[in-house]
């Protein structure tokens, strides 16, 4: 799961990792409040889960609160890269001596957790990494060793901090950085720019943290972050089932058992020549009820056509999927045409049934590649 | 031969007696695998259907003579089930249990590599050596005894490559799921590195996705180590960036993980893929033929 900037700061905060004053604020009125309260110049900043605000005109500088609710007014209601701005943070102004970039990621090639630092901070780390690989120090630490004072210092050294109340500040913030990454169960944090002010203090004015889904049910507080309004209507609907669901912008429907097998169908509906809908997967079990919802949050997307049915039974059986489908059909009143494949566990018993009901709009087709051909056609 | 699992297989569950692995640490002993055991804190002295029960791992290997485990409990008690049975002396682990967080499976990970053991998974569908030995939730029934070997990071995706394999009168040595998270506990390497060894396996397919580079790293192994034939399956082709598809480790962040760079690399080394699952059937039954 992504968290906004503010939320990000809020754990870095935590953490003991210095940021800025800021408030949330939903509305003009509510950025002239948190202006008031912050007092002297506040930055308004766009809260959306994408990259590219500042270009997009999503972050600006207030002179004072009535500045500050006419720039709220510009930003909210901003569409950037397709996220629609509804939430604003406001910060208190920091004034800039220099930039830096820290940042961990869970880095699964390595199997270890990567430290990143560069004093080259402020632009997209790709570009430091592409036109001054030397000026990035990255460093991987082991999971069981854990965060280790000569860490900060590799980073810090080896990037070229000479200030020694900066390489202080600095090898602190590595350490709570790290603290953070792993008890917060994240799989990304960064803090882009990591910045020195005129006077010395050392903070993070922005933050990008990603959390492994998996360990939500140890963070109730930050599962609690989680964006209602962020994602795709049909996938916040797909999470609210508990069906797996990423919405894609064809006309043929997918639905798998299995992630594999899911994707593996996304690909084949291409080779016959098709544009999926979706990925869905219905998981393991394939109880009729998952059936039933997994055909509601496809079908509500009005571009879907024709819908490919794929399953290969292992603990899934395909004869209570196929009883799935027909109490679909009827609790849902589906007129779309639904192309059935089912191989493996009871496969016979699910074709039976199916067969019997004799549904107009259900095809069943033998294999994966007639029934994706014959979904195409369907949507055409 | 096969590798992971075989007739030497003393298999101790971890979970017996919940219903999950209840029903599938039988399904396994039905197959044939010499299920010996079943640890579940608590319940030692009872039994599952005849499979004695014990309080600890340590207890299944001295008593039963354990030697592999299969992990079936839940994902917030999977990792301590792993470090028991590493403890304990179990020399392979399978952990079929899903959704165990990345940073304790790092962990783990880090841990069971200096102890020289084989873990598979976690969130994986567990290995099969047809006539042999099935530790896991794969169907035995799709697939029969042969030659070629198959590792996968998906279940269901396996089961219908097997079927293609199958129905075109191929066979399989053994079939290894190897988990779709970001860390799983053998990568496609270690597993190629057996199917090199073993005798039985002639040809290798390998089943890959998007997300990570797992793939192009068994690629520079293959061409530096593998002398046996290798075809590859991978899925993905139409994923949109920055979604993860199902498995935690299915994404493609940024330009790196795409499918179409796997299917690069591994042809760059000589190994064909296949575009759909039927194509890679087609394939491996046309280099037989």
């Amino acid at each position: 799961m992504d968290l906004n900037e503010y939320q990000g700061k809020q754990l870095f905060k935590q953490f003991g990792i210095p940021v800025s004053d800021g408030r949330l604020a939903h509305t003009p009125a509510e950025a002239r409040a948190a202006a008031e309260e912050i007092g002297g110049q506040v930055v308004v900043k766009a809260q959306v889960l994408t990259g590219g605000r500042g270009k997009a005109g999503g972050v600006k500088l207030a002179e004072d609160p009535d500045d500050a609710e006419q720039k709220a007014k510009d930003i909210l209601g901003l569409d950037i890269n397709g996220h629609v701005v509804e939430k604003l943070w406001i910060e208190k102004a920091s004034d800039i001596a220099k930039e830096y970039y820290l940042s961990i990621t869970f880095d699964r090639g390595a199997k270890k957790p990567l430290f990143m630092f560069t004093t080259q901070g402020g632009v997209e780390i790709e570009e430091v990494a592409e036109n001054n690989p030397d000026a990035l120090v990255r460093l991987h630490v082991d999971a069981l060793e854990g965060y280790q004072p000569w860490v900060a210092r590799r980073l810090v050294y080896g990037a070229g901090v000479e200030d020694p109340s900066e390489q202080k500040q600095i090898s602190a913030i590595i350490g709570q950085l790290y603290r953070c990454f792993v008890e917060c169960d994240a799989m990304l944090t960064e803090i882009n720019p990591l910045i020195v002010t005129p006077d010395g203090e050392v903070k993070a004015l922005d933050s990008k943290f990603t959390v492994d889904d998996s360990a939500l049910y140890r963070h109730p507080d930050i599962a609690e972050f989680r964006d209602a309004g962020a994602a795709d209507p049909l996938e916040a609907l797909a999470r609210e089932k508990g069906v797996t669901y990423v919405k894609l912008d064809g006309s043929v429907g997918i639905l798998g058992n299995g992630a594999g097998l899911s994707m593996s169908t996304v690909d084949v509906v291409v080779v016959a020549g098709g544009k999926p809908a979706n990925f869905c997967d219905l998981g393991g079990g394939g109880n009729a009820q998952g059936v039933v919802d997994a055909l509601e949050v496809i079908t509500k997307d009005e571009q879907v056509k024709s819908i490919f049915f794929n399953i290969f039974g292992g603990i899934t059986r395909c004869d209570e999927v196929a009883r799935g489908i027909l109490e679909a059909l009827e609790r849902l009143q589906l007129t779309v045409p639904i192309v059935v494949r089912l191989d493996g566990t009871n496969a016979e018993e699910g074709r039976k049934i199916l067969a019997e009901a004799a549904a107009a709009n259900l095809y069943v087709e033998p294999t994966m590649l007639d029934a994706a051909t014959r979904a195409v056609e369907l949507a055409a | 031969m096969a590798i992971i699992v075989d007739n030497d297989t003393k298999l101790v569950v971890s979970g017996l007696t919940g219903s999950e692995g209840r029903f599938h640490g039988l399904r396994n002993r039905a197959y044939g695998t010499n299920l010996v055991a079943g640890v579940t804190p608590g319940k030692g002295g009872q039994d599952v259907e005849g499979v004695p029960v014990f309080n600890t791992v340590s207890d299944a290997v001295g008593e039963a003579g354990a030697n592999t485990s299969m992990v079936f409990v839940p994902a917030r008690f999977a990792p301590d089930a792993i470090y028991e049975a590493v403890d304990a002396g179990i020399t392979t682990v399978i952990c079929i249990t899903e959704h165990i967080p990345a940073h304790e499976m790092l962990r783990v990970y880090t841990y069971v590599r200096t102890k020289g053991v084989t873990l598979i998974g976690p969130n994986c569908p567990g290995v099969l050596s047809p006539g042999k030995a099935n530790v896991g939730i794969i169907p035995a029934e799709v697939f029969k005894p042969g030659s070629i070997g198959l590792v996968s990071r998906s279940g269901t995706l396996t089961y219908q490559i097997g079927n293609e394999l199958a129905q075109r009168g191929l066979g399989n040595s053994t079939i290894v799921g190897i988990g779709g998270d970001p860390v799983v506990g053998s990568s496609f390497i270690d597993v190629l590195e057996k199917f090199e060894a073993d005798e039985e396996t002639t040809t290798v397919v390998l089943v890959g996705e998007i997300g990570g580079d797992e793939e192009e790293k068994a690629a520079t192994w293959i061409s530096d180590h593998m002398s046996k034939p290798v075809f590859s399956y991978i899925a993905g082709f139409s994923a949109p960036p920055g979604k993860t598809m199902g498995h935690a480790g299915a994404i493609i962040s940024g330009s790196s993980g795409t499918a179409v760079a796997k299917k690069e690399a591994l042809e760059a080394v000589g190994v064909k893929v296949g575009t759909t699952p039927t194509e890679v059937a087609e394939l491996v039954i046309a280099a037989a033929g």
